[in-house]
């Protein structure tokens, strides 16, 4: 039940993620549930990493040698490239966001329908 | 391990009503707040898995940057009395949020994880011990060695969106 909880947490906020990301107007809010969504799959990687044996470590059961237990730490690599394009991706959504406001000063994303007409 | 549980509890509590806040306010710039809010309760949530540094990164990157930069644009925007009107896609957001949530649940519940705490003997325990005793060096050789290339790339991607984020709102 430890992995559980954690995954099925990560999973709660990532579905509020998804319904922000679909449902609300303001291009802002989309994106603070995009990040919601970003945080709750980083959370599964760790969790993941702390709970889950690794394919290494089921073949050598019992070798506990420094290559064998970093492979544990996979998941802790991962969050931490999620978090780097994570804040790679809010730098440049913002920023057209803003371009977008100062085109239409607005930041409803209903009027972002150029490519419609 | 009890006093673990009800520090998940908590957090795990306050971190969802957060969340729901984040998405359901009308007040854009309260939400922005409670962004904060969540991504604090997901740092304690790091500290509780023992990766402290995932921990220490999450609140100086998300906690610290992001969320300034957030309530940054919502100042430059200036639209905050707007207000965070919803869309007409209510309620198959609410089906689709929903239908996912279950979808993943059942799965989760379902597997069948090969848990490290399931392995025989005393193996599971004291690998957990020494495996997740000093992260943070673990995680230096690991993103250093084994992960270099991505390193490399992440930096490249890091310039990139500064670049990029630099002539997109520059005045023309």
């Amino acid at each position: 039940m430890d992995l559980e909880k954690f995954l099925i947490l990560s999973a709660v906020l990532f579905c509020i993620g998804i319904y922000g990301v679909l449902a609300r107007r303001n291009a802002i809010t989309v994106f603070m549930s995009l990040e919601l969504m970003f945080t709750a799959v980083t959370l599964a990687a760790v969790a993941m990493s702390r709970y889950v044996a690794s394919r290494q470590v089921l073949a050598n059961p019992g070798d506990a040698s420094e290559a064998v237990l970093q492979t544990l730490l996979t998941g802790q690599v991962f969050a931490l490239f999620i978090i780097v394009v994570a804040a790679a991706e809010i730098a440049l959504g913002l920023g057209i966001v803003i371009a977008f406001y100062r085109s239409r000063e607005t930041v409803d994303i209903s009027q972002a329908n150029l490519m419609s007409r | 391990m009890l006093f673990q549980d009800v520090i998940f509890w908590l957090l795990a509590a306050v971190g969802v009503a957060a969340a729901l806040g984040v998405v359901l306010l009308r007040d854009i710039f309260r939400a922005a707040l409670l962004l904060v809010v969540v991504f604090l309760t997901i740092a304690g949530h790091f500290f509780l898995l023992a990766a402290e540094f995932v921990g220490v990164v999450q609140v100086l990157i998300y906690a610290g940057a992001i969320s300034i930069l957030i309530i940054f644009a919502l100042m430059l925007t200036q639209n905050v009395q707007q207000g965070n009107l919803p869309n007409r896609l209510q309620i198959p957001a609410v089906m689709i949020s929903v239908l996912l949530l279950t979808v993943l649940a059942a799965v989760f519940m379902d597997t069948d994880w090969r848990l490290l705490s399931d392995l025989p003997g005393p193996l599971g325990a004291g690998l957990v011990d020494v495996a997740f005793r000093d992260t943070t060096f673990s995680l230096a050789k690991l993103l250093l060695e084994s992960y270099a290339l991505a390193f490399a790339a992440a930096a490249v991607l890091l310039l990139a969106s500064i670049i990029g984020a630099l002539s997109l709102v520059r005045e023309r």
